[in-house]
C-alpha cells in the first residue's frame, strides 16, 4: 500500500483514494492534424517505462479530485516528490543516479 | 498398512519428478504418435535419452541417482546466428522452433537469471483460447492446438489438462458480451457454448448461483478445450527439447547492450562478455522496455505487477477453471490440491515483483462470494510478476527499426496460454524477417496506423 502525499490536499492518503494517470510531462500536440501517423502514434502510445526513476501523474479521485504528478522509483515503489503540474521535478534519473 | 506406505512414498516420489503421467499414459500414446519425423530428428541430433516407462523403470534400479541432465550449460560461443534474450517459455519455446522447424541450431538462449523464473513461473497457468477478434482467436487456437499434442512433441509431460474454462457473466451486459464473443469463437472453429446458472453449478458444484448476492451469476461461456498445463514443466520441456537440437542454454547472463552497426544488430553486451549474433530476438516480457532502450528505442508496453495467490492443499472441489472478469477473480485447483487464485494488475507502472495488498483484498472478496465454502482456505504464498501491457490488450510479434532486431512481447497478463504458438510463429518470423501470416497483424506498426485489436473485452484482467 502506497502513502501518497496530495500536494494540493497536503495529506498523505492511501493508494486506493488514488488513480495512476501514465506517465507525466507527455505535451499534446499543438496541431495534430499536421503529425505524420508516426508522430501520433508515438504521443499517443509509446512509452519511457522505465526501470528506476519515473515521473508519472496521479489523479486524486476519492480526495480533491485534482490532478499533480510524483516522481516515484519503479523498483522499490519509493515517491521521492509529489509536484504541482507545470512544475519541474527535483528528482530525475541522472540527478539520483538511481536507474537501477 | 507399510506396503501402502511404500506405495504411497513411491508413488509421490513419482509426481515429484512429473513422471507420474508419463508411467500411465506415454506407452499408449507411443502406440498412436504419428509424428515419427520428429522422433528420429530428436534421436539424431543428440545424445538425449527419451523419457519412457521403461527409462523410468531403469533408473529406479539405481535409486534414479543416473538420470541424464535435462540440458546443458555450455560456456558461450563467441558469435551465434540468432540470439534470444530472455529464457522463459517463449524464449524457449522460439528457440526450440527455430531449431525443430528451421534447422536454425546455431542459437543461443540468453537468460539473466533461471530458465522459466520470471513470469512462466508466476502464472496461473490457465490456457484457453475464446478471443473474441479473428486475428488474436487464430492466434491463441493456434498455440492451443500445439498444446494439445506437446507432451509428445517434446517427449516431456506439461501436465497438460483440458478440464474446460468458464467465464462467468454478472449482467445483461456481460451475458451479451459473452453470447457474441462465443458466436467469434465458433464462426472460428474454436468450441465454446453460452452455458446457464444452472449448468454452471454443475461443472462446479460449489460455486453459488444464488440471485441474492451483489453479483449474481447470469450464466458464463464455456470452453471445454481450455484447462491449464504445469508451467514450469512447459519452460523445462522445452528448454530440453533446444537443448538436444544444439541451442546453447545459458543462464545468470545478462544482456547490457545491443551492439549496431550501420542500422543492423551486430550482437550484444553481456556480463559474460560480447556475444556476436546476425539476429537477437528479444522475449523479455516485462523488461522488454528497457531491453528497447537498450537499442534506442521505445515501446508501447507499461510494465504492471500482476498478482497471485495459492492456498494450503486441500481435496478435490474444482475440476475446472472459473474466471470472471467483471469481479476480477480467476480459480482453479492444481493436481497439489493448492488452489490458485490470480488477482488483477496493479493500477501504476512497476518493476518490484510484489503487488499492492488492496488488489488482493479485493480479489479474495470475490473469490469468496463466488465460492463462499473457500472463505476459511487459509492462503501460503502470494506473489507477483511483472506483466508488460500494451494499450490493446493484444501482443506485439514484430520486425523493429533496426535490421535484425525483432520484439516478441506485450502479451500482458495472458501469455501463458499463448506458449507453444508465440514460440512458433515469433521463429518463423525471425527466421524468415518477415512477419509469419498469424503474426503479420501484431505488428509493431499497428500503433501508428491504428488498427488495433482492440482484446480488452476477452482479455481483460482475468487469465
Amino acid at each position: 500500500m502506497l502513502l501518497i502525499h496530495c500536494p494540493h490536499c497536503r495529506e498523505d492518503r492511501e493508494e486506493e483514494e488514488f488513480h495512476y494517470s501514465g506517465e507525466a510531462h507527455i505535451v499534446r500536440p499543438l496541431e495534430p492534424e499536421n503529425l505524420s501517423d508516426e508522430e501520433w502514434g508515438d504521443y499517443l502510445f509509446f512509452r519511457k517505462n522505465p526501470r528506476g526513476i519515473h515521473h508519472e501523474m496521479w489523479h486524486h479521485t476519492a480526495g480533491c479530485g485534482r490532478y499533480f504528478y510524483a516522481t516515484r522509483n519503479t523498483v522499490s515503489y519509493q515517491i521521492l516528490e509529489t509536484y504541482m503540474v507545470g512544475e519541474k521535478p527535483q528528482h530525475t534519473a541522472d540527478s539520483a543516479g538511481a536507474s537501477q | 498398512m507399510p506396503i501402502c506406505r511404500v506405495f504411497r512414498y513411491f508413488w509421490q516420489s513419482l509426481s515429484l519428478l512429473d513422471l507420474k503421467m508419463t508411467v500411465f499414459f506415454y506407452p499408449l500414446r507411443l502406440a498412436n504418435c504419428s509424428n515419427s519425423t520428429h522422433s528420429q530428428q530428436l534421436r539424431r541430433s543428440t545424445t538425449m535419452k527419451r523419457y519412457s516407462g521403461f527409462s523410468l523403470f531403469k533408473n529406479a534400479l539405481s535409486y534414479h541417482e543416473n538420470w541424464q541432465k535435462i540440458w546443458r550449460s555450455p560456456k558461450p560461443k563467441s558469435d551465434y546466428d540468432v540470439i534470444v534474450v530472455g529464457g522463459g517459455g517463449h524464449g524457449l519455446a522460439t528457440a526450440y522452433y527455430l531449431a525443430k522447424v528451421h534447422g536454425i541450431t546455431n542459437v543461443a538462449v540468453i537468460e539473466k537469471g533461471y530458465l522459466g523464473g520470471g513470469n512462466t513461473a508466476r502464472n496461473t497457468t490457465i490456457i484457453r483460447s475464446n478471443y473474441l477478434w479473428d486475428e488474436a482467436a487464430q492466434l491463441y487456437e493456434l498455440s492451443l492446438k500445439l498444446w494439445e499434442g506437446l507432451s509428445q512433441e517434446l517427449n516431456y509431460n506439461v501436465m497438460f489438462s483440458q478440464r474446460g474454462v468458464l467465464n462467468l457473466g454478472h449482467n445483461l451486459q456481460d451475458m451479451r458480451d459473452i453470447e457474441r464473443r462465443v458466436n467469434a469463437n465458433r464462426l472460428n472453429g474454436i468450441d465454446g457454448e453460452v452455458v446457464t446458472p444452472e449448468r454452471v453449478k454443475e461443472i462446479a458444484p460449489l460455486i453459488n448461483i444464488s440471485r441474492d448476492c451483489r453479483y449474481p451469476i447470469l450464466g458464463a461461456s464455456w470452453q471445454p478445450r481450455g484447462g491449464t498445463a504445469r508451467h514450469d514443466a512447459v519452460a523445462w520441456g522445452y528448454a530440453r527439447g533446444a537443448d538436444a537440437l544444439g541451442v546453447d542454454l545459458i543462464q545468470e547472463t545478462e544482456v547490457t547492450g545491443i551492439r549496431r552497426k550501420n542500422g543492423a544488430v551486430v550482437g550484444v553486451e553481456t556480463t559474460q562478455g560480447f556475444i556476436g549474433a546476425r539476429k537477437v530476438a528479444c522475449v523479455t516480457a516485462g523488461n522488454s522496455g528497457v531491453v528497447a532502450a537498450m537499442a534506442g528505442l521505445r515501446l508501447p508496453v507499461e510494465s504492471r505487477p500482476l498478482q497471485a495467490l495459492v492456498s494450503e492443499p486441500v481435496k478435490p472441489c474444482l475440476d475446472t477453471v472459473v474466471m470472471s472478469n467483471a469481479v476480477h477473480g480467476y480459480i482453479s485447483q492444481s493436481d497439489k490440491g493448492d488452489l490458485v487464485i490470480g488477482a488483477g494488475v496493479d493500477g501504476y507502472n512497476g518493476y518490484g515483483q510484489r503487488g499492492s495488498f488492496h488488489v488482493i483484498e479485493h480479489t479474495l472478496q470475490a473469490i469468496c462470494e463466488l465460492f463462499p465454502a473457500f472463505s476459511r482456505v487459509r492462503m501460503n504464498r502470494q506473489w507477483g510478476g511483472v506483466v508488460d501491457t500494451c494499450p490493446d490488450a493484444c501482443p506485439i510479434i514484430s520486425k523493429t527499426s533496426v535490421d535484425g532486431l525483432y520484439f516478441n512481447c506485450g502479451w500482458g497478463t495472458g501469455g501463458f496460454k499463448a506458449t507453444p504458438g508465440s514460440g512458433y510463429v515469433f521463429a518463423d518470423t525471425v527466421a524468415n524477417d518477415r512477419p509469419h501470416p498469424l503474426a503479420a497483424a501484431f505488428n509493431i506498426d499497428r500503433f501508428n496506423t491504428g488498427a488495433l485489436i482492440d482484446e480488452h473485452g476477452a482479455a481483460g484482467v482475468a487469465h
